[in-house]
């Protein structure tokens, strides 16, 4: 498990990445009223299947599904339930793919329906907090540049940045070093990006506080107000002159 | 998938001495005794704790002490406690 994976490395991640952003692709243009976020982790189970890959979140550390879905107040690890989607949600899938022994890992929160203005304006925001960190990260950063800018960019627009949870390194693990890509913290700070070092970059911004509750179940994270949380997360590689997205087609 | 950051674990109990119960049987220079276990009936060599010091509690030959002994060498200990 090095810390530094060389191109050819990274190409095989490029091939998983590539069959993460294709399931999202697939499984989200099936995101509607009254479909089940079990109907979607099978279809999801299945695609990743039919590319030659394995999910790679199915058993890990006990999980019982392919996706992680968190609907609404579900901030990150939602099991798949059989309660139909509703007008208005919001809904996030992540999942992990596995192939030639190589992992990625990515997510995405999709509206169903028509939503909310401030619902919307919660996702426009997190995802721009990826793009922002995901522009820090290049070699000569640190980890705390990618954490500082989301956790600034958030916090300003009104958010709560979730501290329980925090990305993480990537490889031939689904988790492995550097094991903490935090969503806050102060720039300078943390361990050197160098080139060739593949993470997973993961905000998960609240509406309201950025406290969070563990259901019984061990897995369902959910906002401690119970107000809306989006997620949106890529795998990049760092490359000599910034990031390179793995999970994209 | 998001990884969980590992619960805060405040640090863990230093390990401890033994503590045993004695009396005073001669001050010596710098907030030393000499102790004599109840117990093993040996005489160690005792220091008065920073916390009964901060206190001002005095110690006097003939009092009765608690005393923690260090568990690295049994003839060296701290006086944890003054019986009234």
């Amino acid at each position: 498990m090095g810390l530094i994976k060389s191109r050819g490395e990274i190409d095989l991640m490029k091939e998983s990445g590539r069959i993460v952003a294709k399931t999202l692709r697939v499984v989200s243009a099936k995101i509607a009223p009254g479909v089940t976020p079990k109907e979607l982790n099978d279809l999801a189970d299945q695609h990743i299947r039919s590319e030659g890959g394995v999910p790679s979140f199915l058993n890990y550390r006990g999980f019982p599904a392919a996706a992680c879905i968190s609907v609404n107040s579900i901030v990150v690890h939602g099991i798949p339930s059989n309660i139909p989607l509703e007008e208005g949600d919001v809904c996030s899938l992540d999942f992990g793919v596995v192939k030639n022994g190589w992992h990625a890992d990515g997510a995405w929160t999709y509206p169903v329906g028509k939503i909310s203005v401030e619902a919307e304006r919660l996702m426009k925001v997190t995802r721009e907090a990826l793009n922002q960190g995901i522009a820090k990260a290049r070699p000569g950063n640190r980890i705390g540049d990618i954490s500082a800018t989301i956790q600034r960019y958030c916090e300003s627009n009104g958010y709560g940045v979730v501290r329980d949870l925090v990305g993480h390194g990537i490889g031939q693990a689904l988790h492995e070093a550097p094991h903490a890509i935090p969503n806050f913290g102060r720039a300078g700070k943390g361990d050197l990006l160098r080139e060739g070092m593949t993470i997973c970059i993961e905000p998960m911004i609240n509406q309201g506080t950025y406290k969070v509750i563990q259901w019984p179940d061990q897995w369902t994270i959910e906002t401690a107000d119970k107000k809306l949380s989006a997620h949106f997360e890529h795998t990049i590689a760092i490359s000599r002159d910034g990031a390179e997205i793995v999970t994209q087609e | 998938m998001a990884r969980k950051r590992p619960p805060y674990k405040p640090q863990q109990d230093k390990e401890k001495g033994i503590e045993l119960e004695g009396n005073v049987i001669e001050n010596l220079p710098n907030a030393r005794f000499r102790v004599k276990l109840d117990e093993s009936n040996s005489e160690i060599l005792a220091h008065v704790s920073g916390k009964m010091r901060m206190n001002y509690i005095r110690i006097l030959p003939g009092d009765r002490v608690r005393v923690e002994l260090s568990p690295y060498d049994l003839t060296m200990g701290r006086i944890v406690y003054r019986y009234k």
